[in-house]
């Protein structure tokens, strides 16, 4: 096994492209637990860290541009982005122990594609953009495409996601991310669900988008769900339709983490926490 | 396949060694630079026995490449005394007798240090949340904890 850390995205995306081998070293949090496991044998780690795009956060007329390799603990300490992007925040925060959060990435939280994956809800949720490089230059798509399945992506030969565009943020709009999981903390969603809204000047849903976590081979974005918040003023028919909507697109696996019929319970009951969250926040703006 | 040459500050002390792309930050300092203060529990980022500082990072060594931390600065629990005179943190820890086996003491002493630094007046609950990714099998955590809010009192100067 070969270890790379080149410095600009051009020498990374050559190094991916000429080893069918390779593999994206960021965080390391689930790439060295695979190497150890011995579920994966690359001949060469290409470490991303070096390249200064992908760990800077930009700031721009209320766009956010997030390197891929950025940490947990590093935009948890940016103040600008919490205050927007709240519910990202959250969900990412929720990935693993302070140890992890000081290593664990938005990048490799999507890539690894476990469908269980806290950030990538709440990334689909905010439209997120995930910015991706590759032998034929770059190219910009929602996040929701980049993984298909478990351990399963979209990626191309030499591709890697360098960051994620956040799109400005219509007034009145805020965003939530909760998730089920057994204990209080250091766990796998059992179900999660990251929801973000806009309100009217009336304070009557004009935009949402919903994804779900954990109920499928990857996670899951719900119009039906968004469809029954727009046009109402979020109250408890709204939300009741909602809980409904999400729970009949949950299509869970049963295993020992909960049953399908509990996820699929459970995943109403997410969905209307969730959106009760993300309702404060946009009548707080 | 040749080795990789790597040099990087270790508790203050630039440090030199070469490591193979399959040994860790933990198998380095362990087995390279013989500081065998850090614990290796469960290898997978899980257990906390592992923890260092990296660039003021608290992190597991088990989940980082030694070739990864060219001229990065590591802290680990052989920097916290200050030659004989233990860290508050330490000397709590023995007065409260909060270890029994002790293989996960350096890792959570390090994890502590690392919360009352950013956090001087932590409450018990952030502890508790700041040091879920520190095992203990032993103790049951309550004289950690306890441990680590009355140095944190102490050092406040309560």
């Amino acid at each position: 096994m070969r270890y790379e850390a080149p410095e600009t995205m051009e020498a990374a995306v050559e190094l991916l492209s000429t080893d069918d081998s390779a593999y994206v070293l960021a965080g390391g949090t689930d790439l060295l637990v695979q190497l150890r496991a011995e579920m994966i044998d690359p001949g060469l780690v290409v470490d991303v860290k070096q390249i200064a795009q992908m760990r800077s956060v930009e700031q721009e007329n209320g766009v956010f541009r997030v390197g891929a390799a950025v940490s947990g603990a590093e935009l948890g300490e940016n103040e600008a982005f919490k205050l927007v992007w709240p519910g990202v925040v959250e969900a990412f925060e929720l990935i693993g122990s302070t140890q992890i959060q000081g290593r664990a990435t938005l990048g490799g939280n999507l890539c690894n594609a476990s469908p269980a994956a806290d950030s990538v809800p709440a990334m689909i949720a905010a439209g997120a953009i995930a910015t991706i490089h590759g032998p034929d230059g770059q190219r910009d798509v929602p996040v929701e495409v980049v993984a298909t399945g478990p351990g399963q992506t979209s990626l191309g030969k030499g591709e890697l996601v360098g960051s994620f565009l956040f799109p400005e943020q219509p007034p009145r709009t805020g965003d939530g991310y909760l998730r089920f999981i057994p204990r209080t903390e250091m766990d796998i969603a059992v179900v999660g669900v990251g929801i973000c809204l806009s309100l009217d000047d009336a304070g009557i849903c004009n935009a949402a988008k919903v994804s779900l976590g954990a109920v499928a081979a990857r996670a899951l974005v719900v119009k039906e769900a968004a469809d029954a918040l727009i046009g109402t003023p979020v109250d408890d028919a709204a939300l009741a339709n909602l809980a409904e909507a999400a729970s009949a697109a949950a299509k869970p696996i049963d295993d020992k983490r909960g049953t399908k019929e509990f996820r699929i319970q459970v995943t109403g009951v997410m969905a209307r926490r969730a959106a009760a969250i993300a309702l404060a926040r946009a009548k707080s703006k | 396949m040749a080795k990789y040459h790597v040099s990087a500050t270790v508790n203050g002390d630039d440090v030199e060694f070469l490591c193979e792309p399959e040994q860790t930050l933990l198998d380095v300092l362990r087995d390279e630079l013989h500081l065998t203060g850090t614990k290796e529990g469960c290898a997978s980022g899980d257990c906390g026995a592992c923890s260092v500082m990296l660039d003021g990072r608290l992190v597991c060594s088990c989940l980082l490449m030694g070739a990864e931390v060219g001229d990065r600065n590591i802290e680990t629990i052989e920097g916290m005394a200050n030659g004989e005179e233990l860290h508050p943190l330490q000397q709590k820890f023995l007065d409260y007798a909060a270890l029994q086996c002790g293989y996960c003491t350096p890792g959570i002493l390090v994890a502590a240090k690392a919360l009352l630094e950013r956090n001087p007046d932590p409450t018990e609950t952030e502890t508790r949340f700041w040091l879920a990714g520190n095992l203990c099998r032993c103790t049951g955590y309550d004289k950690i904890i306890r441990a680590v809010q009355d140095t944190a009192a102490e050092m406040r100067g309560e």
